[in-house]
This record gives structure tokens, C-alpha cells and sequence, in this order.
């Protein structure tokens, strides 16, 4: 009997923990939980007169958290018996359960390339993409700055404990961008992102990861957008320039099988709206449409 | 049916998709490599700390035996983004522990110490708990004959104790190995992830899946394949050891 519990414990143990390996995101980054949405046996309404409670599901990137929560708030207020459900992750996790199987009604990608991805898997319509706000990066360091970084320069510092995105996450990319250009400027040299890059403790899932890791004082700087340093007021942070800087494109657009399609459409105009617009601005994002 | 299909499905697609070519790339060997490296590390541990621990539970009675049974056992059930928080907390830089570590300059977080710390965190609780059955089963009266006979304790451990207990240590031996492999939550949180240092099998498949879906899909499947194997010899060590404890 003892026996039996012991296997029956390590089949659970094997299978959950394969399990969460293969779909847990570490720190909850926060997914609410998606309800089954009602089958699409009405003809579609305009969201100011739904019938019922609807659920209108959207997928965005972790560097939108803040932001999209209270735009979020701002469209349920505006129709009600509508909830809005996000799931929060690294644009490639993102992807990679959309193109999966997930089911999803608007799609909000960090990158242009995780946009065009999903379009070529033709779970968005081309064309329908809109680039609605723009981000750049910068490096934030723990309150207490314990390896004392003043300038860019430092990232190179032998012993620095720095942490990134993984190249698969968009900000990821984009910090490898940034450290190339650096690296083109005679000011830090030709082996700068080596050095840095040799320096890096850690590739994390997403942006959110890195500004846990840095506001925990477990890595002494990480390399993020500059709305996730706005959304964390007590780190320090060394601006990037414009000109070694990246400026990343957030496209959205509603997904060709979303089960909620007019509000999809609805809520992607709610975020191209001048009260989405000025949400963004307030976040520290870059506003498309002025 | 809902434990056989995802499983199945799995090897379905890794079949034919340059499976090998994936499986010897370098990130894959290099996780491969780690993964093996720290969980039979993890495993050591456990053995070494956890078999005295799993004879005193099982042979001595004293107080606040119930709270340090309930401790051990804790990691077990505890999830495992729960205790890599924890580890993080008592052991990070600024953590309750850490903080001294750090003063005398060793730095836990991002090290491969770090990874078998998670694993061991959090698979060592399940060799405790079938070596201290393994110990509890042992017949007293063989015990007792022992000592009649002027045995020691050493040798009571060593020629009576450990071969009746055999059975029950390897299960949980077992047990604990595939633990610390598919260990990844107290990983990825306490340890990080950087390929060659801290990047087990299970975060390279979480990182691969997204980058490459083909390694993902193959060192998902080569852990599957470990994982049968360690089952299958569990089983067979359970029915023999049933044999045993019912000789008529």
C-alpha cells in the first residue's frame, strides 16, 4: 500500500512537473482566468447593446501590463457585461501559444516580427495590424545601485551582475540591437557588447522577470523599456541615447478566429482612441496618433 | 486518456523533424549535460543528509517530532514557483541568510550551486519520506535478535537496517532523481537562466519552445524517455518488493 502511494506520488510529481515546465510562467505573470465565451449564436451587436455577459480576450505583451489593465477598466466601464481577460507574457510565449491552438480575440505583439509571424500563420489578417504606441529601453539598477553604475560605459564592468531578456523576447532582441550600435560608436569600442554581454547572470521570459530580479537587488541592472522603469518608481536608471536606442513598434490587431469579433474591432479602437492614446502617454509609452 | 495523448502526440511530432539534429545541438547537450550534472548531485545530497534524518524519524520518538515531519515533508507539496520565492528571499543577495553569505562574499543566486539547492530543496523531502518508511517496515524483532547477539548500532545499520530497507531507498532514490530532473519553477526563480550555467533541461524546453520549437519538442521528449525508463524500474522494484514483505 505504502508502495502503491509512492508510485502513484511520483507518476503525479513527473507529469506535473514536466507540465509546468512546458506551460507555467514563473512569477504569475497575471493571467485572468479565461471563461468560456458564449457560443457566437447571435448575430453580432454593437457592444453598447450586448445581450449578455461577454468575455473579450486579449493577448498582449508583459511591457503593457499597467497600461492595458486600466485601458482594460476603462472599456468594461464603457460596455457593460463585458470583461475583459488578459494574458500577460513575453510576446514569443504569446505567439507560440496562439499559433498552438490558443484561443484569443485581439493580439497586441512588442515587435513587428512576432506581428508578422502570426499573419503569416494567418491568425491575423494582413493589413489590419496598427502600430499604436512606440517604447525605447533603458537600464535600470537597483534603489541602492549596488555596483555603483553611473554611465553606460559600466555595463562593461568586469564582475556586474546584469540580467536581460532572452534573445526570443522582444526587448531581448532590441537590447542586442542596442549593444551593437554601442558597440559601432569609437566611445565604447568594437568588443563593448561582449564584454557586456559576458557579464549577463541570467536571460529571463520576460520584462517583467528582469524588473524582478533588479527590484529584488539580486542583479545589479537589466536592460528595459523605459514604461516598465516608470511602472517601478523606486529603481534608478541610466537613459539610453536616442541614437543608440530602439525604437519598438507595438502593432495590435484583432485575431482572424476571435470569438468576439466586433469587440475585438471595438476594444482595438478603443486603444487607437484619444482616451486609449492618452492611457498609453500616461504609462510613459510614445503615442501613434497624436 | 488524457495522460496518454499529449504524451503520445509529442512523439508524433518529433518524429522524422531532424529530430537527432536537434537533440546533439549545443543547446541541447548543454542542458542535457547540466541537468544530469545537478539532479545526481541533488540526489547525493539527499542521500548523505536525508538517510540519518529518515532513521531518526523512523526509529526515535521525541519531541517536536510531528512540526520537523510536517517541515520535511512541506517542500513536497509546496509549489515549486512558492519555494524558488523562498529560496530567493532566505538565500538571495539581500536575503535573511544571503546577506551574510554575501558579506563573506559567496553569492548564491545564478550559480549552478543554485540549481542543485532548488533541487535538492524540493526532491530531498521525497527520499526522506521512503527511506523513513523503508526504515519503519524493518522487522524490530530482527532488531532486537541483532542486539541479543551484541550487534551495534553501526551494525545493525549497516547489515540489518539497510539491505531490509534496500527496496524502499532505491524507489526513493528514484523518485527523487525524476523530481530534481523536472524540476523548474525554484529553478528558473532562485538559480535564472543562462545556457551552460544554470539551464536545465525544463528551461530549455520553456526558452526553446518559444525560440525553436524543434529542440523544445526533442529534449521534451528525451526527458519523456528518461522518465518512462525511471518509472518502469519503480514499478518492477515494487512488485518485487511486494513479493518480499508477503513470502506466503
Amino acid at each position: 500500500m505504502k508502495r502503491f502511494w509512492i508510485f502513484f506520488l511520483a507518476v503525479a510529481l513527473l507529469l506535473s512537473s514536466c507540465g509546468r515546465a512546458a506551460t507555467a510562467t514563473p512569477v504569475p505573470t497575471t493571467v485572468s482566468p479565461t471563461e468560456t465565451p458564449l457560443p457566437a449564436t447571435e448575430t453580432p451587436v454593437p457592444p453598447t447593446a450586448t445581450p449578455g455577459p461577454r468575455t473579450l480576450t486579449v493577448f498582449a505583451a508583459a511591457s503593457l501590463t499597467d497600461s492595458f489593465k486600466e485601458i482594460g477598466k476603462a472599456f468594461e466601464a464603457a460596455n457593460p457585461s463585458v470583461t475583459v481577460a488578459f494574458n500577460f507574457a513575453g510576446t514569443q510565449a504569446l505567439v507560440t501559444q496562439l499559433t498552438q491552438g490558443a484561443a484569443a480575440d485581439v493580439f497586441v505583439s512588442a515587435n513587428q516580427t512576432y506581428m508578422d509571424k502570426m499573419v503569416t500563420a494567418a491568425l491575423v489578417m494582413q493589413g489590419t495590424p496598427k502600430d499604436f504606441v512606440t517604447n525605447v529601453l533603458e537600464v535600470i539598477m537597483p534603489a541602492n545601485n549596488p555596483a555603483k553604475l553611473q554611465t553606460l560605459q559600466d555595463l562593461a564592468k568586469p564582475g556586474l551582475k546584469l540580467v536581460l531578456e532572452d534573445k526570443s523576447v522582444p526587448a531581448g532582441a532590441y537590447s542586442l540591437t542596442i549593444l551593437d550600435n554601442l558597440s559601432k560608436d569609437a566611445g565604447y569600442g568594437a568588443d563593448f557588447k561582449t564584454k557586456v554581454l559576458a557579464n549577463v547572470v541570467s536571460n529571463e521570459t520576460d520584462v517583467k522577470q528582469v524588473v524582478a530580479k533588479v527590484q529584488l537587488g539580486e542583479a545589479d541592472a537589466g536592460i528595459v523599456y523605459v514604461t516598465d522603469a516608470i511602472a517601478a518608481p523606486t529603481l534608478k536608471t541610466i537613459v539610453i541615447p536616442t541614437k543608440f536606442n530602439v525604437i519598438a513598434k507595438y502593432p495590435i490587431a484583432a485575431l482572424v478566429h476571435a470569438t468576439q469579433p466586433d469587440l475585438a474591432a471595438a476594444f482595438v479602437a478603443y486603444v487607437l482612441s484619444a482616451d486609449g492614446q492618452a492611457t498609453m502617454k500616461k504609462w510613459g509609452f510614445t503615442p501613434v496618433t497624436p | 486518456m488524457l495522460l496518454g495523448l499529449p504524451l503520445l502526440a509529442l512523439v508524433w511530432r518529433a518524429i522524422g523533424k531532424d529530430f537527432f539534429s536537434y537533440a546533439l545541438s549545443a543547446t541541447a547537450l548543454s542542458a542535457l549535460k547540466l541537468s544530469l550534472l545537478t539532479s545526481i548531485a541533488s540526489v547525493l545530497i539527499a542521500i548523505v543528509t536525508g538517510t540519518p534524518m529518515a532513521y531518526i524519524l523512523a526509529r526515535w520518538k521525541f519531541r517536536g517530532k510531528n512540526a520537523l515531519e510536517l517541515l520535511i515533508d512541506l517542500p513536497v507539496v509546496l509549489p515549486p514557483s512558492v519555494a524558488g520565492l523562498a529560496l530567493l528571499i532566505a538565500f538571495g543577495r539581500t536575503g535573511v541568510f544571503g546577506a551574510w553569505l554575501n558579506a563573506i562574499g559567496i553569492s548564491l543566486p545564478f550559480t549552478t550551486a543554485a540549481v542543485v539547492m532548488a533541487q535538492t530543496f524540493v526532491s530531498a523531502p521525497l527520499f526522506v519520506g521512503a527511506a523513513r518508511e523503508g526504515f519503519a517496515a524493518v522487522d524490530e524483532q530482527i532488531e532486537e535478535a541483532a542486539i541479543v547477539e551484541g550487534a551495534n548500532e553501526w551494525q545493525i545499520f549497516r547489515f540489518i537496517m539497510l539491505p531490509l530497507a534496500g527496496r524502499a531507498f532505491l524507489a526513493g532514490l528514484i523518485l527523487t532523481w525524476a523530481r530534481a530532473l523536472g524540476e523548474f519553477g525554484a529553478t528558473i526563480l532562485f538559480a535564472g537562466n543562462l545556457e551552460g550555467r544554470t539551464q536545465t533541461m525544463p528551461l530549455a524546453i520553456y526558452l526553446g519552445f518559444e525560440s525553436s520549437l524543434g529542440i523544445a519538442i526533442a529534449l521534451s521528449v528525451m526527458l519523456m524517455a528518461v522518465s518512462i525508463v525511471l518509472l518502469g524500474l519503480m514499478r518492477r522494484l515494487e512488485r518485487r518488493s511486494e513479493v518480499d514483505t508477503h513470502p506466503e
